[in-house]
């Protein structure tokens, strides 16, 4: 690949939160058109990544840079990177009481065309997305997140992610709290609707998401760090050794 | 809640469509409080009293109302009452303590005569009636429209074909005139002139005002309308609204009220009395959206007999302080009371609203719903009483209050009343104070909605319960209200 096809290029990217740090040092190329999976266990800092690269308030860049189609993201504001095509699938989506699924998506859309939203389209891609996902119309007239159960809120994710058509899509444990049948719905959705020339990083705490998105690369992350990269047989390595025995072995070669 | 019929909802909704599309009028007003609302016009009154308060006053008023001589007695009875009463204990007694009630014009009657025709209506003061929007809206959409300008009633219209099934909207003091009896027999019996010192003080120099009687089993469908507008400094307006729904009819009384922007306090202080009869049902609307400089002491009071129904929703924007509880009084078995309300307090404005409740009669039932959002400082408290008397058996009530705060300074209070005195009552209260979230606003800007957006659709959320029981075009108006009250808030 060349630079060209670069859209998201991370260098040693250091992030604290509430002083701590808790990314430390993480460098991650990514081109269009291509899934990468970054695994690590829980507080290893792949949410964090996720987050600081999304423009979280709260998780402080230390240093090191992050670029979007060549464009500085650090300068960004939250908004302003959503607006440059990025976006971040929720761990836990929050609940906004009294706003419709379908106003807040119109508004999101606003917020990228400007007043001129076709509302025709709107509707008929709208319907479609909802059709791919397994979404029963209904859930356009309810409140955001209000009431969904784990599976509805991460369908509802990906149906925002499918009506934005980002160019880069970090979706942070979209797979957590489902269930098969709702993972393999998930799944399709996620593979079906990204943009074709987007680029995918799928965060995650076990390969089975793996099983039915398949990716280019998989990141192993451990207590801030990317430690090892690889093709798609890393997921059955670890699904075969656990975190544990991965991390003995790189500790060892590290001599640590 | 109980909404209107679905063929005259769906009508309404039709026409509500039609305006948005074709009309500005009312939807883009707003979007400026001191452009669009806060302007007065120079005084060109046919009548405007001294300042201060006192008999002579009184009987000026009664006089040039050419009254009966048992309202003038009420008036004066009144008055005495007012002067003896000392100012409430409670609320914001910083301010109420403050009020020079010297310095206020109590009378001011801008033209000679009330029109039917809007032609007629005196060149200023129609231009500030069409700024706000009101014939448009009467044409079209409203059964009847009243327009109040200071003391008095300048504008009214209503249908013809509902005034042939007996329906009565007039001002008040029209209705006197027309009504004597009528009036006599309900006027003051739901708010007494004691009540407290700000229904005497209305009592006593009470002007304009709605008054509507329904006969029994009619259904009025699309509202009726009434505009209060106050535009001169240190004015008191104190209009008197009563409205008596006869056995099994129906209608929906929606008012507005706005006033230019002053740098000294001008007083509202309505009263305003409804009776439901039996099984009849009556839905009241408030949107006010006073400048600043307003204080807003208001006593909103209905009676609901057998199988009526009450609906109070009532939404508080602007002024400097309000103090406002509507209330229902539940006296006849299986009367139901509602009241659903939001108050929007900002910068230097104390919001001290709430709701009363008061279960006389067996297998009544109650619900309130309070929302208050309090933003830079803004303070707002609900204050309510849920009263179940000893025969009230097998009544339920639910009290919902909920709070929004922005910013730190923000200030919200709950003060919930219940007396209970009968067995085999279900009463349920919940109260909650929560902040716009951070994350919550991360949440809607990963979005790529601005953080002024994201708070703004959080707020619109809020108060959705209360903006999906207005018409649609109050809806829309309200939104842009919230929308001009949050710009340039800070989290």
């Amino acid at each position: 690949m060349t630079n060209k096809n670069r859209i998201l290029s991370v260098n040693k990217l250091h992030v604290e939160v509430a002083g701590k740090k808790i990314v430390k040092g993480v460098s991650l190329q990514l081109n269009s058109g291509e899934i990468h999976a970054i695994m690590g266990k829980n507080g290893s800092g792949k949410s964090s990544l996720a987050n600081a690269l999304a423009g979280h308030p709260d998780y402080i860049i230390t240093s090191g840079s992050a670029a979007m189609d060549g464009k500085n993201l650090l300068e960004m504001s939250a908004t302003e990177r959503s607006l440059a095509g990025l976006f971040l699938g929720f761990q836990y989506p929050m609940t906004i009481p009294g706003v419709t699924v379908v106003n807040f998506l119109r508004a999101a859309i606003k917020a990228r065309n400007g007043n001129g939203i076709d509302m025709k389209n709107f509707r008929k891609v709208f319907k479609e997305k909802m059709k791919l996902l397994k979404i029963d119309n209904s859930f356009a007239t309810r409140y955001l997140n209000d009431g969904f159960s784990g599976g509805e809120k991460k369908r509802l994710e990906i149906l925002q992610m499918a009506m934005l058509q980002p160019k880069v899509a970090i979706l942070d444990e979209t797979d957590s709290g489902l269930d098969i049948d709702a993972l393999k719905i998930v799944a399709n959705g996620i593979v079906e609707s990204a943009p074709k020339n987007s680029g995918v990083i799928l965060v995650t705490h076990y390969q089975r998401l793996l099983d039915y998105i398949k990716p280019d690369k998989i990141h192993i992350m451990i207590d801030g760090r990317i430690v090892k990269t690889g093709g798609p047989e890393l997921a059955l390595e670890l699904e075969a050794g656990g975190y544990d025995k991965l991390e003995a072995g790189i500790s060892e070669k590290a001599g640590v | 809640m109980t909404s209107l019929k679905p063929e005259y909802q769906k009508k309404l909704v039709s026409d509500m469509e039609k305006i948005t599309a074709t009309n500005k009028n009312i939807a883009t007003i707003g979007d400026d409080y001191a452009e669009k609302y806060g302007f007065h016009d120079p005084e060109e009154y046919f009548h405007k009293g001294a300042r201060g308060i006192n008999h002579k006053v009184v009987e000026m008023i009664s006089k040039m109302k050419n009254e009966p001589d048992w309202m003038r007695d009420f008036r004066h009875r009144a008055l005495d009452i007012f002067l003896s009463k000392p100012m409430p204990g409670w609320g914001d007694t910083k301010v109420l303590n403050n009020i020079d009630f010297d310095n206020i014009y109590y009378y001011i009657k801008p033209t000679r005569d009330q029109s039917n025709n809007w032609d007629d209506v005196p060149e200023y003061i129609k231009n500030t009636f069409d700024k706000l929007g009101i014939p448009d809206a009467e044409r079209k959409f409203l059964a009847g429209v009243s327009a109040q300008y200071e003391s008095e009633v300048v504008y009214h219209s209503f249908h013809e074909n509902l005034k042939k099934q007996g329906v009565i909207f007039l001002d008040m003091d029209s209705g006197l005139r027309e009504y004597p009896d009528l009036v006599k027999k309900y006027f003051a019996t739901v708010i007494p002139a004691a009540d407290n010192k700000f229904a005497a003080l209305n009592s006593a120099v009470w002007s304009g005002g709605s008054f509507i009687y329904v006969p029994p089993g009619v259904d009025v469908g699309i509202p009726l309308q009434a505009y209060f507008r106050i535009n001169a400094e240190n004015m008191g307006q104190f209009e008197r609204t009563l409205i008596i729904a006869d056995k099994g009819s129906r209608v929906h009384y929606i008012e507005g009220c706005t006033a230019p922007v002053y740098s000294t306090d001008s007083l509202h202080s309505a009263v305003v009395e409804v009776i439901a009869l039996d099984d009849a049902y009556i839905r009241y609307t408030t949107i006010q959206n006073w400048s600043r400089n307003i204080l807003n002491l208001v006593t909103k009071r209905a009676v609901a007999h057998k199988d009526a129904t009450i609906e109070w929703v009532d939404g508080n924007l602007g002024s400097r302080l309000t103090m406002k509880y509507p209330s229902v009084y539940l006296v006849g078995e299986h009367a139901r009371g509602e009241i659903l309300s939001i108050a929007f307090a900002g910068p230097g404005q104390h919001q001290d609203a709430g709701a009363k409740v008061i279960h006389v009669a067996p297998n009544t039932s109650s619900r309130i719903t309070s929302k208050s959002i309090s933003r830079s400082g803004g303070q707002a408290s609900y204050r309510g009483l849920v009263k179940v008397h000893r025969g009230a058996k097998n009544s339920k009530s639910s009290v919902e209050c909920d709070a929004l705060l922005i910013g730190e300074k923000s200030r919200s209070d709950t003060y919930p009343t219940m007396e209970i005195d009968a067995d085999n009552v279900k009463i349920e209260h919940e109260a909650r104070v929560s902040k716009v979230a951070e994350e919550q606003l991360f949440y809607l800007m990963s979005r790529g909605l601005s953080e002024d957006e994201a708070r703004l659709l959080i707020v619109n959320g809020f108060i959705e319960p209360f903006t999906k029981e207005l018409p649609m075009e109050y809806a829309v108006e309200l939104n842009r209200l919230i929308e001009l009250e949050m710009e340039g808030s800070v989290g």
